[in-house]
């Protein structure tokens, strides 16, 4: 039920209500709304008790572990909230002069320096607002670098079917033609295939490393060193950075823009929709390209540069600079962690899926590249329980609701058949990853003695499987008041 | 039915085409590529009059399970594209081989056709994948 199917004229909340309506009179009587805003009319306990069940409803990370492959769905240390809810910075306007935000600018600037220590790139930005937004304007400063150059016949941007699923989408929204390149069969790029790939019209490369299929690409180096030759340049998709994290870093290997979805790797939160970021950093090629404004220190002052100082930036994502409030957990993140911290986090992650893939082997369930170590995700995949018992890999999702383990990655990556892609992340115990690995074990017993009980699942949910195929024939998102 | 009827040619990508008696070919996805994507729920044809090289992406079928791209199997002109599947997307699912058809192309030679697979390559294919 929809807290406005809750609403009887002339019901009031008041503890839930604007604290102060001082400021109106500011406003113009010509800008002031006639009638009252279809706002629902209801109870101070009403409001309670409806957001509380709402919250009860919620499949969320504080109440179930949630391994969803190329998600990173790790805690949020409450205390990143805490700090970044603080009043002085709750109650900085963006339109304030740079020397009333001295506190805030610096604590941007050095996420800056530590993002670009943790990647190896030559300087970061923070202007995009999530993840497919710094996709977007890492692309655009490809293009702004090939259109400086006079490069116009670069018209190509490749992507390995095993890049995040998002890259071939933002290749397009920039202008370029994708050219989609295999995978080998042990998880890494198809040599023979990138080179036939390469030439004067490749504008650059999309890559995810490590890939989708939850493997580090071995031979990244001699990769960069082939896509540089033919002219091209290097992205970096920072889906994955959660297993190298301070390990391996991009700059190091080739890459010549990066962006990190903060929201991930560096746990603010996440799922949606966002608000997420999607940080940017680059190499020497692409410095002068980056999108602005980026926090800059003079001396012992923190300020803004804009087009005045980088008049090569691909210009501006948003109003103003980035989401902050996002922005600053992301830094408590980082702070709290430390240097030493961070290769932990690599560490654990690593360690947590390839145990947790060690498991699931031992119990019997086919790993997709047995023959690699996994990075902090891998695949399961299921072909051989679809094919012989009939349970599919979105019955073992469905199911594993109803043990209190949110559902992996399904169907994705596309080129494993009944592919289920895991991710635990380093904060789950080990006692929870025998938990999920108990759960798979189970789910196969009751396939083989009642398929049909499997494929009823979810039960203990507040709703029970859902059409999907009718959800998305029959799209209605929006509520409207019967009258 | 069978899975792979033989009036027609293959590729490794999973689609079928048939030659027509008019020249042009019709092109569709097969049995194996419908049941692999399962439900579908949106399909983008190609405009009418768009020049295709072999292997181009040139429709997207799209599943609850995944978008995933269909590629022209010769080079030719899209002549006509099958306007019944924006309403009923389920058409390929129920009836890959005949309703579910994507598109028409007249091929720029048709001799490229006999480059593509034929049915029993392509049951071997699928034997193989399974």
């Amino acid at each position: 039920m929809l807290i406005f199917e809750h609403s009887r004229e002339g019901r009031r909340a008041y503890a839930q209500a604007p604290r102060q309506l001082a400021g109106l009179a500011d406003i113009p009587e010509s800008y002031r709304r006639r009638s009252p805003a279809l706002l629902p009319e209801v109870s101070e306990l009403q409001v309670v008790r409806h957001y509380t069940r709402l919250s009860q409803k919620n499949f969320s990370i504080d109440t179930q572990a949630y391994p969803l492959g190329s998600c990173t769905m790790k805690y949020n240390p409450r205390a990143c909230n805490t700090l970044a809810m603080l009043p002085e910075f709750l109650a900085r306007h963006p339109y304030a002069p740079d020397r009333f935000g001295q506190g805030v600018l610096a604590c941007l600037w050095e996420l800056q320096e530590i993002l670009t220590a943790v990647t190896g790139m030559k300087g970061v930005s923070l202007a995009p607002m999530a993840g497919a937004q710094g996709e977007l304007a890492g692309v655009a400063m490809i293009r702004a670098y090939h259109e400086a150059r006079g490069a116009h016949e670069r018209t190509e941007i490749i992507v390995p079917d095993a890049a995040h699923g998002t890259n071939p989408a933002t290749a397009v929204m920039c202008g370029y033609k994708v050219r989609e390149i295999a995978t080998a069969t042990d998880g890494d790029v198809d040599m023979a295939a990138l080179k036939q790939a390469l030439g004067p019209q490749t504008a650059g490369i999309m890559l995810t490393n490590p890939s989708t299929v939850g493997v580090f690409e071995r031979r990244i180096e001699e990769i960069a060193r082939l896509v540089h030759e033919a002219g091209g340049l290097l992205y970096y998709d920072g889906a994955n950075l959660n297993a190298i994290l301070g390990k391996a870093r991009p700059g190091d290997m080739g890459f010549d823009v990066i962006h990190l979805n903060l929201h991930k790797t560096f746990s603010t939160p996440h799922g949606g929709g966002g608000p997420g970021a999607g940080a940017l950093g680059a190499g020497e090629r692409l410095h002068a390209f980056m999108p602005i404004p980026i926090v800059a220190r003079e001396g012992e002052h923190y300020r803004w540069h804009t087009e005045t100082e980088r008049p090569q930036s691909i210009g501006r994502l948003s109003t103003f600079g980035g989401n902050v409030g996002v922005l600053l957990r992301a830094y408590v993140y980082t702070r709290l962690l430390g240097r030493e911290g961070m290769y932990r986090v690599a560490e654990f992650a690593t360690l947590n899926a390839n145990y947790l893939m060690a498991r699931l082997r031992a119990a019997g369930f086919q790993i997709a590249y047995p023959q690699r170590r996994a990075s902090h995700e891998f695949i399961v995949s299921l072909k051989r329980e679809a094919k012989e018992i009939g349970a599919t890999a979105m019955d073992f999702a469905k199911r594993l609701l109803d043990y209190g383990f949110h559902a992996p990655t399904t169907y994705f990556p596309l080129l494993v058949a009944e592919a289920l892609l895991i991710e635990p992340t380093e904060t789950e115990t080990k006692e929870e990853l025998d938990g999920f690995v108990a759960a798979m074990c189970r789910i196969r017993d009751e396939a083989r003695a009642d398929l049909a009980f499997v494929k009823g699942a979810p039960y203990k949910l507040p709703v029970r499987r859902l059409d999907e195929v009718r959800a998305a024939r029959e799209l209605n998102l929006s509520w409207k008041p019967s009258v | 039915m069978s899975n792979v009827p033989d009036d027609r040619k293959y590729t490794d990508s999973h689609e079928w085409l048939r030659l027509e008696q008019d020249g042009t070919v019709t092109v569709g996805v097969t049995h194996y590529a419908q049941e692999s994507l399962g439900d579908l729920v949106f399909v983008e044809t190609p405009q009418v009059g768009r020049r295709l090289k072999a292997g181009e992406a040139c429709a997207v079928v799209e599943s609850v399970k995944a978008a995933s791209d269909t590629y022209a199997p010769i080079a030719g002109e899209v002549v006509e594209a099958n306007s019944r599947l924006a309403e009923e997307p389920e058409r390929i699912n129920s009836s890959p081989y005949e309703e579910g058809w994507i598109m028409r192309i007249q091929p720029d030679d048709a001799s490229d056709i006999e480059h593509l697979l034929d049915p029993e390559d392509y049951e071997q294919l699928l034997a193989e994948a399974k």
